[in-house]
């Protein structure tokens, strides 16, 4: 059977290195395969965290050959296997232990988001049309690989006063909902930091669930934004006809 | 001396976030309790996640002719009539109400061209009734209930293991449990506690389940004294990923069947007109199941040892629109396009409908102040669930769960645990590092999920059982002498060696109850009892603990009223 060797993290916040494993390689085996293997041979004690081993459940992040992947979805058939492969846990967050990271962050962020608020007197019909590039966000699976790339975040660590491209598509799905009615633009503007996004679309290529987060979250919310702060005409369009 | 532990009190503690834990908690706290939620994964990551068809309520949008009664009678004859008719009653009736208030905290189903929301076929459901946001209907409907749950203020206590549950006389009183993170010990005093664990999966060797799914409810509590109902009934859907190996039990959804997809073995035979012409592929899932098993068996199979399963006829953008994760898991996990050539499917073990005993109204079970809602709980599904019953019984019984365990929590005075039972979990937790040597929990697991797959799967007899309880009772001896290499912190090896003890204690019940039942029924099949037996229809098999042994006993099934009955009873 053929073998890959594995370069994985082992250390927690303060220190750390990276450890050789020699794993075989069966057919269409994924990278979290490999971890398991290690755990249940090598080194029982490798901290990785998963679930679903699916694509569904967006537990298993991990920067690949630097790359940042969900390892359940990165075959080990589309790495170079002549060199050892490096698995690392996401830059942007502390190291628990080995592949583990504190995501907890995140779940600060989204406690500030006011919750879905449907229109007084709504009769709950929608069209599939209207549901539809709602759908897209709520696709979001929180593997937090957008988080780990966004340079705001991995650069910049603005952790404080930025909340990411995962909290920028959780709000476009509230605010593209077709029955809330209520605006987060002022979130946006000024506890989610959305004008520090310079659209550089790295969030979007690393996304697994293929959801289009600047075109289709970033950039519209940003035009909401500007609508609300900085275009008075919009503003009074608005109260004259209504919401959009 | 026992290292110090945190302490938190709450008026109702639920032990795990998926779809029954969230939907007790809310329910809770709209009833004034102050509740803490404790899951072993992060929030959001609960197996509820992975649940793919849709949410099964009469809410009559598409098939006008659909009411409670008819999937009240689908949900009893699916179950083989083993079912709790009163929790099958309830479910029913209630689950379109469950559903529209999903939608009203924001969950975007698939819409009917009236604006409804859209319902599909599925398995032995009469009418198209399975409420659906493509293939992945669960993601909808953990992150709609996580985020209201965390809106109205629950308390998430996110990768924290429960490992004993607290008794003050004969009523709960609390739990112990540690911190995946740290390893640090924590102790939880509670009024009433909500089980909501899920169901043990990974005990057998081709699953769809992850690894949280060890039986800890189950053996939480049947420890703490309480009766499991039903354990002989485990689930294997029928269509699991069989090729590579690596993804081999990953679940296909049953939407694929329900939107139109066929079965066929290697000789190109559509073989589901031999086992069931009326319903075909939407057959059960205890009879698909079966039936994939046996072409396999009898020579018929796929290279791999599958079926094959094709929705290549319809559109290609109409599948990747319906089926947009199984089209991306084939193409990316098996170089498939299933929008072009069959897939590759074989049975994998899925689920449990046997599980903690409840009384119908509460979900209290034996035990004062304990809850169990959702797979961990029994009762509902009987012999066989039907596909889509889950996510309806999550919403349902969770709900009823959360409001007994606060209308407890408001009457029982407070829980005063004992620490010298807080202590000796605490012990019992260090032991595993304590021993000079011993084997890895690893080799165990690897061991027990072997001999579960061969010895207590989809056909059973009684040599293969026995030889699965001697088996049992030998991985039992060689774990409790595990050792674990490394620290308490994020160790894995660590909280396996915890989670096989639960999952030893709830194999023995599956395999002794399954011993027992001298008949085969639903998802019970016995190659040396094929028949149905109707006396065994009249009884469920009772396990609970007496001492240090396990002892299974017989209840009678309960018989549903006149006009229910009646129900039942007609033709069709």
């Amino acid at each position: 059977m053929k073998e890959a060797v594995l370069k994985v993290f082992r250390g927690d916040r303060e220190a750390g290195e990276f450890v050789e494993y020699r794993v075989p390689v069966a057919p269409g085996m994924v990278v979290l395969d490999a971890l398991h293997y290690i755990q249940g041979y090598l080194a029982t004690d490798l901290a990785v965290r998963w679930n679903c081993k699916a694509g569904k459940c967006g537990s298993c992040s991990a920067e690949v050959n630097g790359r940042p992947r969900l390892t359940c979805k990165t075959r080990m058939d589309s790495l170079p296997l002549a060199s050892p492969v490096t698995v690392a846990p996401m830059k942007s967050f502390p190291v628990m232990r080995d592949l583990v990271t504190d995501v907890s962050w995140n779940y600060e962020v989204n406690r500030k988001i006011p919750p879905f608020s449907p229109k007084p007197g709504t009769d709950w019909k929608m069209s599939q049309a209207d549901v539809d590039r709602v759908q897209e966000f709520r696709k979001c699976i929180e593997c937090f690989l957008c988080q780990n790339v966004c340079h705001v975040l991995r650069e910049h660590d603005r952790k404080a006063d930025f909340g990411g491209p995962r909290f920028f598509v959780r709000v476009a799905g509230l605010e593209m909902h077709p029955l809330d009615g209520v605006s987060r633009t002022k979130l946006l503007k000024e506890e989610l930091g959305l004008g520090y996004c310079n659209i550089t679309k790295c969030c979007t290529e690393v996304c697994p669930e293929d959801i289009h987060i600047t075109d289709n979250a970033i950039i519209p919310l940003k035009e909401r934004v500007v609508d609300d702060f900085y275009d008075p005409i919009a503003k009074l369009l608005r109260r004259v006809f209504g919401p959009r | 001396m026992a290292p110090p532990y945190e302490t938190y009190e709450h008026d109702v503690l639920v032990v795990g976030a998926g779809g029954a834990g969230l939907r007790a908690a809310i329910e809770a706290l709209s009833h004034g309790a102050s509740v803490g939620v404790v899951c072993k994964s992060l929030l959001g990551k609960a197996h509820t996640v992975m649940a793919e068809g849709g949410i099964a309520a009469a809410m009559a949008n598409v098939d006008r002719k659909d009411d409670w009664r008819t999937h009240f009678r689908d949900t009893m004859k699916g179950g083989k009539l083993l079912n709790d008719w009163r929790m099958a009653q309830l479910h029913a009736q209630e689950a379109p109400d469950r559903v529209r208030e999903l939608e009203q905290w924001g969950a975007l189903f698939d819409r009917t061209a009236d604006g409804d929301i859209l319902q599909r076929a599925f398995g032995g459901h009469t009418f198209k009734r399975l409420c659906h946001v493509g293939d992945r209907t669960g993601l909808e409907m953990i992150r709609t209930l996580q985020d209201r749950g965390v809106q109205m203020g629950f308390h998430v206590y996110m990768e924290c293991a429960i490992t004993r549950l607290l008794k003050d006389g004969d009523r709960v009183c609390g739990a112990v449990g540690y911190w995946r993170e740290q390893g640090r010990f924590v102790v939880f005093k509670a009024k009433s506690v909500v089980l909501a664990t899920g169901g043990i999966g990974k005990a057998w060797r081709i699953t769809s389940n992850s690894w949280e799914y060890t039986g800890d409810g189950m053996a939480l509590a049947y420890d703490a004294g309480a009766e499991l109902l039903d354990m002989e009934f485990v689930q294997f859907h029928p269509t699991g990923m069989v090729w590579p190996p690596g993804v081999q039990g990953i679940l296909v959804t049953e939407a694929v069947r329900g939107e139109g997809g066929v079965l066929k073995n290697r000789l190109g035979e559509r073989f589901m007109e031999r086992y069931d012409p009326d319903k075909m592929e939407l057959s059960t899932r205890d009879v698909v199941a079966r039936a994939i098993y046996t072409e396999v068996r009898e020579g018929r199979g796929t290279e791999h040892g599958g079926a094959f399963l094709d929705i290549s006829q319809k559109p290609a953008e109409y599948v990747k629109r319906k089926l947009p994760s199984m089209y991306h898991q084939f193409l990316e996990l098996a170089d498939v396009d299933i929008t072009k050539g069959p897939m590759e499917v074989g049975p994998t073990c899925h689920y449990m409908m046997g599980g903690v005993r409840v009384d119908a109204e509460t979900a209290q079970t034996t035990v004062p102040g304990l809850y169990a809602a959702g797979e961990v709980a029994a009762g509902l599904h009987g012999a066989n669930r039907l596909g889509g019953n889950s996510l309806s019984d999550l919403l349902v019984f969770g709900r009823r769960a959360g409001l007994a365990a606060a209308e407890n929590a408001a009457r029982v005075p407070a829980p005063e645990p004992r620490p010298e039972e807080i202590e000796d979990a605490v012990r019992e937790m260090l032991a595993f590092f304590e021993r000079p040597e011993g084997e890895s929990p690893y080799a165990i697991h690897r061991d027990l999920a072997e001999a579960m797959q061969n010895l207590v799967g989809i056909f059973r007899n009684a040599e293969d059982l026995e030889k699965g309880l001697e088996k049992i009772r030998d991985l039992s001896e060689r774990a409790s002498r595990v050792r674990v290499e490394g620290s308490r912190l994020f160790n894995p090896g660590w909280h396996l060696a915890r989670d096989l003890r639960s999952m030893l204690t709830v194999t023995e019940a599956v395999a002794r109850s399954a011993l027992v039942r001298t008949e085969s029924r639903g998802a019970h099949s016995r190659t040396d009892y094929p028949k149905t037996d109707p006396e065994w229809g009249k009884r469920n098999n009772v396990v609970r603990r007496r001492g240090d042994a396990m002892e299974v006993t017989q209840k009678p099934v309960p018989q549903p009223p006149a006009d229910l009955a009646a129900l039942l009873a007609a033709e069709g």
